[in-house]
Parts: C-alpha cells; sequence; structure tokens
C-alpha cells in the first residue's frame, strides 16, 4: 500500500521537559526536494529556538502545520512521500494522524531528571537509552545537562547515555568544595561511580571536555573513547570577555549581548534563554563557584590548563569537533592534538553541539562504534 | 574634705555635674542665638531637667538604646554624643551628628545608642521596645529606654508599648519626664491619673516616682530599675517630676503659665543649683572645683558654637544621597 | 530541584530558609503562630490563612505571637531593625496600616536619610493585599501607591510563587525597609519553584509575554487578569506584551519605557483607586519619557474611585476584568 512509503514529518522532542513547540516558520516549500540534514522549519519552545533539520529524505508533499501555531511534541507538521503517492492517500493519512500516546511520556515525565547522592554531593543527571556502550555528556562553564537537548535523544538510539550537571551548576550542589578542574574531575568519578558505570565514552563540551580529558588521562581504564567539543585545555586563549561578562552580569540587558558569544547565529540568543540563566545565576551559592571556577581555570583572561600533551600521551582514541565561528575558545584549538580525528563544523559558534546537532550527533555516533 | 556620703565617687559627682552643667549651658546658649535669628527651624530646650537625663544615663553604657523626644539635647550629651557635632546639626552644617539633614528634633548617635531624637511623639516606645527585643534576642544584657513626657505618655504608641514590653518581659525602661506641661496643656487636664505610675500598674508594669530635680534621687531610683531590667526583671516606668525652663519651643511666649513661675522655677527647682548646694555641703567637692567646670564648660560651648558657624553648609549633591542603602 | 509550589508555600519556605541561614532573622504578628496561652494546639493557625505554619516546630521563639498592637509591634520591629536584628513582621492585611503607618512612614523610612546615612533599617513588612475574597471594604484595598510615595520605603508585589520566594529573600537581605505585598487571590497560585534559596533582584520588571502592538504594564493579579486579556487579542491578531512590574518602588522605568518604544502603546492596569495610582504614576512618567514613540494616548485601567464593595456581584464589578484590560488596548489601536 501506497502509505508504506509516507514519511512523516514532526514536532521534534527536545530534551527532557519539552512538551509543546511553536511551529515559528517553514523555511522549505510544498513540493521542494528535501535531504537528510536540511533545515525545514524553524520551531521554538520556551528554552530554546532553533532550526530543525530533516531526519528523512523526500518530497514535501504537504505543509500540515501553520506557521505561528502551537502543537504538542509529536505532532503531524508535514508529510513526505514520492510522486507516485496520490493526494487523496495523503489526505487520509494526515486524517488518521494521532499524535502518539507515549506511554514513554509519562515515564519519561517522571523520570526526565533524577538524582544521585555522589562523594561530590547531590548531582542532578538524566539517563536515556537501554543498549550499547555508555556514554557520558559533560557540559561546560555556566551551563547544564539541557546543553545537550539536540543530542540525548539520537545518541540514546544507539549508546545508554547519561548526561549530568557539574557542581555549581544546574539543579546540582552549588558548593564547589574544590573549585578546580582536579575538583571537578573528581565529580566526574563520584557521579560514574554512583551510578555503576565502570567505563563510559566522555563526551566534553568546552569546560567539560577539559574534565573529560582529565579523568581520560588519569584514570584511563574508566575511559574508552573521548569526544572534545569546543574544548578547554587545548590551547592559553580564551575570550575573557565572555567569561567576566557571564560571570559579572546582573541583569537581562548585561547579560544578553555575552550570550552572543555562544553561537553563530545570534538570533538562538531569546529571552527564554537569558531569564534562565539569570534565575541560575541567582541562586545562593552560584556566583561564588562560578567566581572560583573562573579564576581557577581562566586566571588573567587565559587557560590555566593545558592538557594536549597528557593527552597525546595517553594513547585515547579521541574526537576533537569545533564550530568555526567559535567566538569563545578559538577553533585554531582544534589542531593542537597531534592524534586525533578533527572536525571543524563551518558555520557553527561556540555551542556546535546545538547549533548543527545533526551532524554532531553523527560524528559522535560514528566515533564511539 | 569630708567622707563621702554620696552613692558615686568624687569623680563620678564632677562628671555629673559636668554633663549637667554642659546641658544647661548648651541649651541656655542656644536660647540666646535663637532668640538672635541665628538658627534655622525649631528648638525645643532641655534647660532645668538636666538632673533627670544624667542620674539615668549615667547607669548606662553605649550597648543600651535610648529613644528620645523632641527636647532630645539633654538625652544626647547625658548619653555620650559629641556636643561639637550636636550643634553642628542644628545649625544644618555638613559637620552635624546626622550631615544637617535632621535638625534639632532628629540628631542620632547609633554609635552610642542613642536612637535618636524624634518629631513624632510617643513614637520613641515602640523603637526602644525593639532594642530591648535586640538585645534579648542578641543574648547581651544591654536595655532598652524610651523618653516620653507628660503629653506624649497618653499616645496609643505609648501604652501598647507598656503592654508589649510586659507581656515580653523585655528589658525595658519606660523614662516619663512630668514638666506639668504638654506644650501649652497642663498635666492635670489632659491626663486622668495623677501619677504615671499608677498607670503603668495597670499595665503591670512597675512603675516609681521621682523628684526630677534631685540628681540623687534619680540616679538612685534609675539605678535600681535598670540592674532589675538587665538582669531579666523586666520593664519599669519611672517617673520624674520636674520643671523646664523654657517655652515648648523657642519662641513660645508661654502664656500659659502662672504670673511669676519661671522665676519661681529658678529660684526654687534649678537641679543645677541644688546639686551644687548639696555637694559642697557635705564638704566633698570644693566650690571652686565646680566653678573651674563652668568656665571649662563655657569653653566648650563656645567653640561647638565656632565650630558650627564656620562649617559648610551641604550642597545640592547632598539632597539626593542616603534615602536608601542601596535603590 | 525544581516543582510546583504554591505561592503561599514559597513564601513559607523562604522564611524557613532565611531564618535557618542568619539567627538575626525573627518574624513577628497577630497569630503568625497562633495559639499563644491558649490551651488547645500550638502553632494553631500558623497566620490568619496559614502561610506561616509549620515554622514554630523548627525555629521556636524566633517566631512570636504579638497582641494587637501594630503600633508597637511594628515599632519594635523597626526599632530592633537598627539594633541587630533582621525582623520580618506582619501586618495581616496592609489595610490596618492606618493604626502603625507612623512607625512605618515617619520612623523606618526616614532613620537613613534623617541622621544622615549613619542608621541601617533592615526590616521587612508582610502584608495581604487585594480583593476578590468578599472581605469587604476594610480588607481588600491596593494601598500599595500610599507607600510608593515615601522615600525611603521599598514596595514589592510579586505576581507568582518563583517571584514571591525570591523576592521575599531579597527583602529580608536588603538593608532598607521593605514592604512585601502578598495577594491573597494569589496564594493558592502555583509554579515552579527551585529548592534552593535564590534571589531576585528589586528594579527589575520581568516580561511575562513578548509582543509588539501594545504594552501593559501591571503588577500582582493584574497580571494575571492582562495574561488573559493579550490571550483574547492575540485571536484578534493584536500581539501585547506583559509588563509585571514585581517591585513598584524602585521601579523598572527603563524596561516600561524600553517597551513602549517598541509598542508605541500603552495600557497600565492597577487594582489600586485611580487617583496617584501605580497605573497613572507609570503613564505620567512613560509620557515623559517616551512621547515621541506613543501612537495613542496611554490608557489606565484602575479600580473605580470607591472603597471595596461587599457583595460580589459588586467586588466582581470593582477589579479590574481581562475584558476592560482588552478594551483598553483595542482603544489603543484605533486609528
Amino acid at each position: 500500500m501506497s502509505e508504506a512509503n509516507i514519511t512523516p514529518v514532526l514536532m521534534p522532542k527536545w530534551g527532557l521537559s519539552m512538551s509543546e513547540g511553536v511551529l515559528v516558520d517553514w523555511l522549505v516549500d510544498e513540493g521542494a526536494e528535501i535531504t537528510v540534514g536540511d533545515e525545514i522549519m524553524e520551531v521554538e519552545t520556551d528554552k530554546i529556538a532553533s532550526a530543525v533539520e530533516a531526519a528523512d529524505a523526500g518530497i514535501l508533499r504537504r505543509r500540515v502545520g501553520d506557521a505561528g501555531e502551537t502543537y504538542p511534541v509529536r505532532a503531524l507538521l508535514g508529510v513526505l512521500a514520492p510522486p507516485d503517492v496520490s493526494d487523496d492517500d495523503i489526505d487520509a493519512y494526515i486524517a488518521a494522524y494521532e499524535v502518539p500516546e507515549d506511554e514513554d511520556d509519562d515515564e519519561a515525565a517522571a523520570a526526565a531528571y533524577e538524582f544521585a547522592d555522589t562523594a561530590a554531593g547531590r548531582l542532578r543527571y538524566a539517563s536515556r537509552g537501554d543498549d550499547g556502550p555508555a556514554l557520558v555528556l559533560i557540559h561546560g562553564f555556566g551551563g547544564d545537562l539541557d546543553n545537550w537537548l539536540f543530542n540525548i535523544d539520537a545518541l540514546a538510539e544507539r549508546a545508554r547515555v547519561y548526561a549530568f550537571d557539574l557542581p555549581g551548576h544546574g539543579q546540582s550542589v552549588k558548593a564547589i568544595e574544590d573549585p578546580s578542574l582536579a575538583g571537578l574531575t573528581g565529580a566526574l568519578q563520584a557521579f560514574l561511580d554512583t551510578v555503576e558505570v565502570n567505563s563510559a565514552h566522555l563526551v566534553g563540551h568546552s569546560m567539560g571536555a577539559a574534565v573529560a580529558a582529565r579523568l581520560a588521562c588519569d584514570a584511563p581504564e574508566r575511559v574508552q573513547s573521548l569526544t572534545l567539543i569546543g574544548a578547554a585545555g587545548l590551547g592559553p586563549e580564551i575570550n575573557a570577555d565572555y567569561i567576566d561578562g557571564f560571570v559579572g552580569a546582573e541583569s537581562r540587558r548585561e547579560l544578553k549581548p555575552v550570550l552572543f558569544n555562544l553561537f553563530a547565529d545570534s538570533e538562538l540568543v531569546n529571552r527564554s534563554m537569558v531569564d534562565d540563566l539569570l534565575k541560575y545565576k541567582r541562586i545562593d551559592g552560584v556566583q561564588e563557584a562560578l567566581s572560583s571556577l573562573a579564576t581557577e581555570l581562566f586566571p588573567g583572561g587565559t587557560q590555566s590548563a593545558q592538557l594536549t600533551g597528557d593527552i597525546d600521551a595517553s594513547g585515547l582514541n579521541t574526537l576533537v569537533i569545533w564550530g568555526s565561528d567559535d567566538a569563545v575558545i578559538p577553533a585554531a584549538h582544534a589542531q593542537a592534538l597531534g592524534n586525533a580525528s578533527i572536525e571543524i563544523i563551518d558555520g557553527a559558534g561556540h555551542m556546535v553541539q546545538m547549533e548543527k546537532a545533526s551532524a554532531v550527533n553523527a560524528l559522535i555516533l560514528a566515533h564511539i562504534e | 574634705m569630708n567622707d563621702n556620703v554620696f552613692p558615686l565617687g568624687k569623680e563620678e559627682l564632677l562628671k555629673a555635674y559636668r554633663t549637667m552643667k554642659t546641658i544647661r549651658e548648651f541649651e541656655e546658649r542656644l536660647h540666646v542665638d535663637f532668640g538672635r535669628g541665628e538658627i534655622p527651624g525649631f528648638v525645643h530646650l532641655y534647660a532645668g531637667e538636666e538632673a533627670a537625663a544624667t542620674g539615668i544615663m549615667m547607669h548606662l553604657d553605649d550597648q543600651d538604646r535610648i529613644a528620645s523626644t523632641h527636647r532630645g539635647h539633654g538625652h544626647c550629651i547625658a548619653k555620650g554624643v559629641d556636643i561639637g557635632e550636636m550643634m553642628g546639626e542644628i545649625y544644618g552644617k555638613t559637620t552635624g551628628a546626622c550631615r544637617g539633614k535632621g535638625g534639632s528634633m532628629h540628631i542620632a548617635d547609633l554609635s552610642k545608642g542613642m536612637m535618636g531624637a524624634n518629631g513624632i511623639l510617643g513614637a520613641g516606645s515602640p523603637l526602644a521596645c525593639g532594642a530591648a527585643l535586640a538585645a534579648k534576642t542578641l543574648g547581651h544584657n544591654g536595655i532598652g529606654m524610651s523618653f516620653t513626657g507628660d503629653g506624649a505618655s497618653n499616645q496609643g504608641t505609648f501604652l501598647e508599648s507598656l503592654n508589649l514590653a510586659a507581656i515580653w518581659n523585655l528589658p525595658m525602661v519606660f523614662v516619663v519626664e512630668n514638666n506639668g506641661y504638654a506644650e501649652s496643656t497642663s498635666v492635670d487636664y489632659a491626663t486622668a491619673v495623677d501619677s504615671y505610675a499608677d498607670r503603668a500598674a495597670g499595665f503591670g508594669v512597675p512603675g516609681v516616682i521621682v523628684d526630677g530635680t534631685d540628681f540623687f534621687a534619680v540616679y538612685e531610683a534609675a539605678g535600681e530599675i535598670i540592674r532589675r531590667a538587665r538582669e531579666g526583671g523586666g520593664p519599669s516606668l519611672l517617673e520624674c517630676k520636674m520643671v523646664r525652663f523654657f517655652g515648648h519651643f523657642e519662641g513660645d511666649a508661654q502664656t500659659y503659665r502662672g504670673e511669676g513661675e519661671n522665676e519661681y522655677n529658678r529660684e526654687n527647682n534649678d537641679c543645677l543649683k541644688l546639686f551644687r548646694a548639696r555637694v559642697t555641703e557635705a564638704g566633698v567637692v570644693d566650690g571652686g572645683e565646680l566653678d573651674a567646670i563652668d568656665s571649662e564648660v563655657l569653653a566648650a560651648i563656645d567653640k561647638a558654637v565656632e565650630q558650627a558657624v564656620a562649617a559648610p553648609l551641604p550642597g545640592a549633591a547632598d539632597l539626593t544621597t542616603d534615602v536608601y542603602v542601596k535603590y | 530541584m525544581a516543582r510546583n509550589l504554591s505561592m503561599k508555600d514559597a513564601i513559607n519556605e523562604a522564611l524557613d530558609q532565611e531564618m535557618s541561614r542568619d539567627p538575626t532573622v525573627i518574624v513577628m504578628g497577630e497569630d503568625i503562630v497562633g495559639g499563644s496561652g491558649s490551651p488547645g494546639e500550638d502553632d494553631a493557625w500558623g497566620g490568619v490563612l496559614g502561610v506561616t505554619k509549620g515554622l514554630h516546630a523548627k525555629h521556636g521563639d524566633r517566631l512570636m505571637d504579638t497582641p494587637l498592637s501594630e503600633s508597637a509591634y511594628i515599632g519594635a520591629a523597626v526599632g530592633a531593625s537598627t539594633c541587630g536584628l533582621r525582623p520580618v513582621a506582619e501586618l495581616m492585611f496592609l489595610d490596618f496600616m492606618g493604626v502603625c503607618f507612623d512607625q512605618i512612614f515617619n520612623q523606618a523610612a526616614k532613620f537613613r536619610y534623617m541622621f544622615g546615612g549613619k542608621a541601617e533599617t533592615p526590616v521587612t513588612i508582610r502584608a495581604m493585599v487585594g480583593a476578590g475574597f468578599r472581605a469587604a471594604a476594610q480588607h481588600s484595598q491596593m494601598l500599595t501607591p500610599l507607600f510608593t510615595h515615601i522615600p525611603g520605603l521599598k514596595v514589592v508585589c510579586p505576581s507568582n510563587a518563583y517571584d514571591a520566594k525570591g523576592l521575599l529573600i531579597q527583602s529580608i537581605r536588603d538593608n532598607d525597609p521593605v514592604i512585601f505585598c502578598e495577594h491573597k487571590a494569589l496564594y493558592a497560585s502555583e509554579t515552579d519553584v527551585p529548592e534552593e534559596s535564590y534571589t531576585v533582584p528589586f528594579g527589575e520588571a520581568n516580561i511575562v509575554r513578548e509582543g509588539s502592538d501594545a504594552t501593559i504594564v501591571g503588577y500582582g493579579l493584574m497580571v494575571h487578569r492582562a495574561s488573559e486579556a493579550a490571550e483574547t487579542l492575540a485571536g484578534e491578531g493584536i500581539q501585547c506584551e506583559i509588563v509585571d512590574l514585581r517591585t513598584l518602588s524602585p521601579i523598572d522605568t527603563d524596561s516600561i519605557v524600553e517597551s513602549v518604544e517598541n509598542t508605541g502603546r500603552l495600557v497600565c492596569v492597577d487594582e489600586a483607586n485611580p487617583r496617584c495610582s501605580i497605573a497613572s504614576d507609570v503613564a505620567a512618567t512613560v509620557s515623559q519619557e517616551a512621547f515621541s514613540s506613543l501612537k495613542a494616548a496611554p490608557q489606565l485601567v484602575t479600580a473605580p474611585h470607591t472603597p471595596v464593595p461587599f457583595s460580589p456581584a459588586l467586588e466582581d464589578l470593582y477589579i479590574p476584568s481581562a475584558e476592560a484590560i482588552a478594551d483598553a488596548v483595542r482603544k489603543t489601536m484605533a486609528p
């Protein structure tokens, strides 16, 4: 039956708490030929706005969703089908489509975030995926596990994914006993111990990459591979204005321009992102945590941790990913390691794992095979 | 010299005299300068009441807090506020205790436990209860003390404070300075009871009445009450019957007074004269020592006035500062 | 951890956390514990609407029931705040301000200035405001303008549980006297509230909804009414921006002006009576600061110039409605 050839275009689920999104606009017309990875629509949630990349190829036969409207996750927004499928069949498909009653959703909602009582304190984390090797995602300075919201689900198709909030961040304990690279590495180790993951593929972003690398060098038996995204620790340069601005900003007006440094497309910095970060910064203990870390890791506007020698010496299977337009840590640092696979992604900034999620996910999945 | 029959050592007697004399001459000087049109605003002079402030305050230190009245110069001086800062404040200069922004009615020095003179009658009693509550909560044996006149002691704030201090057993002393007049109105008219001590009893607070022109009577009664408060015995009321030599405010024609009343008071109810007589007749202090203090005090006040007159006025930039700690 | 919490519980949690953190914080008010000296239960009420329930068990004597003596105990809280304590005094209903206003506006508000910057008065006075409970004229007013008028006071009125907890913590930590207004009709409203202590700064409005056609400025319950109006208007193709003031003194004039410069239209909503209201204050300021941006005259939507009526039918007419707000927006949109 020709229905077998119809592929739905759905409202994506980004991260663990998204339940609906606004279809801001279509980026392609009806009748357009779509390839996997093409940006086909703009979607906005209360957390973030982003372009949606096509997961499937085909001809966009129908645009079902209207620009400006809000739809639940997995709502039918469009239909791909080859030319031989009739319009009537497409109409029938659309009429019959129901947003799946996600049993997964209830569970997901309930267990979206969990808490682990580790030696480094109480840490929030999320885990997805049932099969495959363990893979741990480590965010960067001032971030949290939601930095991986475009990555978790895709990676969970082939790995047991863990993403956690470092101490001083997200909803983890805010007091950092040892606000240094060693301290954070200890927290990563404590997390692995508590969730009983003996060894894992480590994927770190920015400061989180330095943490991953440090653990990989100190305890190689716990690390199966290393993926370093926009990583700290591979060179001395860092955008000190960004760090100082991030730590010092006390209002929306002060913080918003600072966040432009994170993305190649500054449109991605929406009110919600700024407000969420301000709310985080206003939690007791955060200001102290961020200041201590900044003083320790980026004193006088240079990176104090230099890990290239150790990483090279470790012989670990390492992948380096960088956005070509990274305004926080220069893309040139991607070339620092002697023995790594290096992928520079055009048109992406420091948060490349968000701006070019599909590409990054594909690279990681290939790397951990 | 004879043996000292007084409850204070000679040093302290001289100190008491110096304090009272400073208050007296401070107020007398203000009376003169105000009359010449040199003082802005309003002043309410404490002359004649010195023994009350002094006799009480000699039992207090900086940790004890007092809330004063509009007639606060005497309380300030007895509590240790610098007279140079006081005069500067009265003249509205930046050298004033409040940088010229409060004036005579709002002179304060929190470092000396002086929570401020107050332009709202009766407002000090709740504030002083707060000070007593703080002392009790923070666990030091400071006390709170409010001063109210015979008029303000009819305010709801005063009466509510008696009850509040009693139920919370606060280390609080309510001093009623009964000089017979609330502005122009006699206490006989305005107050239904004959004694504020009786009124306090009605609120469950013990009270004592003393002759406020007798330094030693005040000193003794105050000492007892303050000690009790410090030791957790709760609040008390001390009514000091006294006279004020001047009007309610400077410029008050005092037409409500009887014929020759002021002259009579100056002659018979002058607490300084009475003190001098007592200590010299007992042979404990020599008149010459007191005269020396008189000269020093006058010189100190001259100096305070000179400095106040010469000091700068605040400028436009000062108008909007210190409304908040941080806005 | 975040979880949904009512505004009432958020306030309770703010008090609990600040009392745990700072031994100089004390809490006093009428029946805030409840049952003092009575033969029945301890902590019998925990406040007339239960906002302070459970705190006495944790913090004991640092919570004090007071007699019916507002001028004495509000004054005591003020005096104590100049002597090293950080008191949180509850004035049960802001309507009761008449019996203790001197201690607030002549004493607390003025110490710092009158004493030449040498005093700090870190007292927080919490009070219920607002109509909708059929509590009639003397228990339902929105008297915030009387307090915003006074230099030396800060005035805070959250519209939701998240802001309530953060603003109350900020109020307690602030070293100036703060009037913290709790809208009784919002006590049950819930939002996501972090477990940890956090602050919300004063003088920062929150843009609750973005839009480019008209700016609606409000606070407290009126933010919710404005949101209803905005939903209706969105259906008519009108996109409203809603500015939740959060703090009335200091007030975030910059954000209001920025919004009006973008939309060109202003509607000020206020549950207070119209004369000298927050609404008229904002409208006047915007007219002065952003006149050239205005495409239409600012509209004021307030309660009428009457006391709050008792009869439910009348009280419902008294409180500005979503439809009245929408009408005011439509008026600014008219060519």
